[in-house]
């Protein structure tokens, strides 16, 4: 799907506020809000009768202000495990985060702090990349991961774990290259390195960059 | 000091106390036979109206109010009035009150306990006063009739050794007596305690108050972190997203450097409001529990801190957050004060008792008095019926555990 592409979008958000400016903002690149809901419970149905190619829902919504808007993503990516859900949370914290990448396999999946909104370009991005069934791990939340102290990930270098991140977010491999400052070519070297110490299999380059990222949140 | 302390003292029967315990009983026993008294008259000739049953149901107030006097005989620990007061004056309230209070007819039954006893509470007396009496008088008394005696109206003494032995008697038979009455009134008035006190209705009274006060507290702060979610939060939000779509519309230039610096400034007061909310109320102990939140605590704190809990379920949300607090109380106390290399936090739940500890190898010597950090756990971990322990030896390790009472919440769908 190129980024230009229209996408029917499922709009779950409680605050008027948000739920229309990111309605406005979503229709100002192009995109079709199919609808616009305030509470979670109403996101089956929702996600019935608009068909949308992305799920956009916040975590904390009416009726119990918990996460019941991460426990309906979860939900969805059960009963449609190709619908790319985008959450977007207030919560850095990775427990959040790991619970919603745990819920399918991993792809047409991610999880933005609310904070990435206000970059537009790169949030229209990032929806892109999660309909088009990419992973997308907001970097604050990356960070914190990063500090975890836990294997499997000790084994790997410092680098390796910055790339690790980049992908995480869903970088590919020439921007991560661009980021890095370094060519693609040390890129991809990094990503074999990656891959053979996290034991992950040597075929289908992109699904192991995503069982990659997973084995990254798990740990 | 009281009573059970004074039997223990060498010079008890040299002492005041059998004769106070004497008083004492001879106290109980007119009360007693005044509530008889009292009882039948009552019930009987005011039975007729219903007034009579009514009244008696009172007459434990007054008795109960002689035996806190009398018991000072006994005791020097004040036995506390457990009446409310009545809310408004009155009779009216006053009659409201008593009619409905517990101790009301805790003090019946002290009463009607006290009619029942009251012939043994004399007997007690009687033995050690009258009977080592009667026995000394016992060579007088034949000196002054020349034949015989009745020894305690019953046995015959008519010659002289005979009598000067059963005065002998009296020495061995008062020490005897004095010992037994004076266990009697000591037992007697434990009894008249327990019955009168109860459960100590303004402890637990208190006791819920403080529970009360947390729980408050606790509200008002996830009402507070949930105005700050749902309010200041999403506004910031909102201006970044109207920030960003105005960089989008504004022509290159100094505006939009600008409007960069301005949208800067907004995501920076996002992430301060988010440490903020974090550290009044963590939503994610709400949402997923105490090892979530605590795992998370681990991988942000400065110190590599292992964890190891393992918990069959949720707990209530006091128990949580109570639990919550201490860890990190004492990690951020770990990290600043112990010098520590590395921490370790682990806990379980067994026999309706969740544990929690916290370790850590640093040098040890905490003092519990030291802070006020300390304290005020150990005074939120109590509200919960909770214990909170801290062993530091120098050198370390140093050790916090906390025990709570509880049960785990059924799990939820």
């Amino acid at each position: 799907m190129p980024a230009t592409a229209t996408l029917r979008v499922v709009l779950a958000e409680d605050s008027v506020l948000l739920r229309e400016g990111l309605a406005g903002l979503l229709a100002r690149f192009g995109h079709e809000v199919v609808a616009a809901i305030d509470d979670a419970a109403a996101l089956p149905e929702a996600v019935a009768t608009g068909r949308p190619d992305i799920v956009v829902t916040d975590v904390r919504m009416p009726p119990g202000f918990t996460d019941e808007g991460l426990r309906a993503a979860v939900e969805l990516r059960r009963r449609h495990p190709a619908l790319p859900i985008l959450v977007l949370s207030q919560y850095v914290e990775t427990t959040y985060a790991t619970h919603l990448l745990e819920s399918g396999d991993g792809t047409g999946v991610g999880y933005l702090l609310k904070d990435r909104i206000g970059r537009v370009e790169e949030f229209v991005e990032a929806l892109h990349r999660v309909a088009d069934g990419g992973t997308v791990v907001d970097p604050e939340v990356v960070r914190q991961l990063l500090r975890r102290r836990r294997d499997p990930l000790g084994a790997l270098t410092p680098r390796e774990r910055e790339v690790l991140a980049l992908i995480a977010e869903g970088r590919s491999n020439a921007a991560i290259a661009a980021r890095l400052v370094v060519t693609e070519a040390a890129v991809a070297k990094h990503i074999r390195a990656i891959l053979q110490k996290l034991d992950l299999p040597q075929d289908e380059q992109d699904h192991r960059r995503v069982l990659a990222v997973l084995a990254y949140l798990r740990a | 000091m009281n009573v059970w302390q004074a039997l223990g003292s060498r010079r008890f029967l040299l002492s005041a106390w059998p004769w106070r315990a004497a008083a004492y009983l001879l106290g109980g026993a007119l009360t007693g036979a005044l509530v008889l008294l009292a009882g039948l008259l009552l019930l009987t000739a005011g039975a007729l109206v219903v007034l009579g049953p009514a009244a008696f149901a009172l007459t434990g107030l007054p008795v109960a109010r002689a035996e806190r006097r009398a018991r000072r005989l006994l005791d020097d620990r004040p036995l506390p009035d457990a009446h409310r007061t009545p809310p408004r004056p009155g009779l009216r309230s006053w009659l409201y009150t008593r009619y409905t209070e517990p101790v009301t007819w805790r003090e019946l039954g002290h009463a009607l306990l006290l009619a029942l006893l009251w012939p043994f509470d004399v007997l007690a007396v009687v033995l050690t006063v009258a009977v080592p009496l009667a026995l000394l008088a016992t060579p007088v008394l034949l000196g002054v009739d020349g034949e015989q005696v009745n020894v305690l109206k019953a046995w015959p003494v008519t010659s002289w050794p005979l009598a000067v032995a059963v005065a002998a008697l009296a020495g061995p038979v008062f020490v005897l007596a004095a010992y037994g009455m004076t266990v009697y009134a000591g037992a007697r008035a434990a009894l008249a305690r327990t019955l009168l006190t109860g459960p100590d209705a303004r402890i637990t009274e208190l006791t819920r108050s403080r529970v009360r006060l947390v729980d408050a507290f606790e509200a008002e702060r996830a009402r507070i972190e949930r105005d700050l979610h749902d309010g200041a939060q999403q506004r910031l939000v909102a201006l970044t997203m109207m920030l960003g779509l105005a960089r989008l519309d504004a022509p290159a230039g100094p505006l939009t450097t600008r409007l960069a610096r301005a949208q800067d400034e907004a995501e920076r007061a996002l992430t301060e409001l988010r440490e903020l909310i974090r550290g009044i109320h963590p939503p994610l102990l709400t949402d997923f529990g105490l090892p979530a939140a605590v795992a998370e605590l681990a991988d942000r704190s400065v110190l590599p801190v292992a964890v190891g809990l393992d918990l069959p379920g949720r707990f209530p949300a006091p128990i949580e957050s109570t639990a919550w607090f201490v860890v990190c109380e004492a990690v951020a106390n770990l990290t600043r004060h112990s010098g520590a290399a590395q921490a370790e936090i682990t806990g379980g739940y067994a026999d309706g008792l969740l544990t929690v500890r916290v370790r850590d190898d640093g040098r040890g010597g905490a003092d519990p008095d030291g802070g006020t950090g300390l304290l005020r756990l150990g005074d939120r971990v109590s509200v919960v019926d909770g214990r909170l322990t801290l062993s530091s030896p120098p050198g370390g390790p140093t050790v916090l555990t906390v025990e709570l009472p509880c049960r785990p919440l059924p799990p939820c769908a």
